[in-house]
């Protein structure tokens, strides 16, 4: 590995970019691909962009040679917009998948520490956190409050930024509602199409670990599919 | 790839960046490929310095020894090397596998 690669390696996990390194493996061909693009032919750019995609390293062969492709994804986040009782088992479910999870809840008697032990609490307003939290590609958004002055806002930073997943708690009913307000805030119709609403994978169970478990289901579906 | 795993190689490239402003040669082995059960994903990295130094796992303890061994070779020699590593079913029950296995590691010098 060139000393190079390293340092590019090195300065995009500190930056939570995602970047994938390519080699040869008869020490040949040793390149970084980071936004799609990298000194590649084409068609083992297509194979980084997939692995990365995929969060999946694997070795592939190309034009007779053996080559690998190490992904090096920033670890996934999960923001929760409302510490209600949904929160409580999604919280613990992202966080056995891997999620680093952060809580956004303004309302203090809502987000204490006693009712939320193991997870970082931002007190801030929705929009203000997730600005502050920097939403990107490894990050979803679920909004769980039921009130628009909380979840709108969070929406709005969401739709604008490359999350892979954005989920709002609400029936189809409180959803309708929902899109006439974020079309008058003048998103379009492709952006308000991210969301997932009514929240969660229709597994049939109204509990609230049953919704929590639908709603890390379909965040591991927007994830790999 | 559950994501503990991006922890550990924030600390295999860390170490890998400290040897070399150290002054030190150091070589990167990766698991590229498993057949079977194995214990250690691809992608899976040790970090090796010219002593022998190594930090970071590519099999969970069974191999480390040899790829760290061939390491050194390529930090002295700069050839990138390609090892196969059979698991026979007593091996593996040693590390604590059900059916054996087999790991194929990239070794590379650190230049």
């Amino acid at each position: 590995m060139k000393a190079e690669t390293l340092a590019r390696l090195r300065a995009a996990r500190g930056e939570r970019r995602p970047v994938a390194r390519v080699a040869a493996l008869d020490g040949s061909v040793d390149a970084v691909v980071e936004d799609g693009e990298g000194p590649l032919p084409e068609p083992v750019l297509e194979v980084a962009r997939a692995a990365l995609k995929q969060n999946r390293s694997h070795d592939f062969e190309h034009e007779g040679g053996r080559w690998f492709v190490q992904v090096f994804n920033p670890p996934l986040r999960l923001i929760v917009v409302g510490a209600v009782h949904i929160s409580q088992p999604l919280i613990g479910m992202a966080a056995n998948l891997g999620y680093d999870v952060t809580l956004v809840d303004p309302r203090g008697a809502f987000a204490t520490a006693a009712r939320f032990p193991d997870v970082a609490i931002c007190d801030e307003w929705p929009d203000d956190a997730l600005e502050a939290l920097g939403v990107d590609g490894r990050t979803a958004v679920v909004t769980l409050t039921h009130d628009p002055k909380l979840d709108d806002p969070a929406l709005h930073v969401a739709l604008r930024s490359e999350a892979f997943y954005v989920g709002a708690l609400g029936s189809r009913r409180t959803h309708a509602k929902r899109v006439e307000r974020l079309v008058e805030a003048g998103f379009d119709e492709a952006a308000i199409g991210r969301i997932r609403a009514p929240i969660g994978l229709d597994l049939g169970g109204r509990a609230p670990a049953e919704i929590a478990l639908a709603i890390a289901a379909q965040m591991t579906e927007a994830l790999y599919r | 790839m559950a994501d503990a795993a991006v922890g550990e190689a924030d600390a295999i490239l860390d170490r890998a960046a400290a040897w070399a402003a150290a002054g030190r040669g150091v070589a990167l082995a990766t698991v590229v490929k498993t057949w079977g059960s194995s214990p250690r994903a691809v992608g899976s990295q040790l970090v090796v310095d010219d002593a022998g130094a190594f930090e970071g796992s590519v099999s969970g303890g069974c191999i480390e020894g040899a790829v760290v061994m061939e390491a050194r070779r390529t930090i002295e020699d700069g050839e990138p090397r390609l090892l196969d590593f059979g698991v026979s079913d007593e091996e593996a029950w040693e590390v604590g596998l059900a059916c054996g296995g087999s790991i194929e590691v990239f070794v590379e010098k650190l230049a």
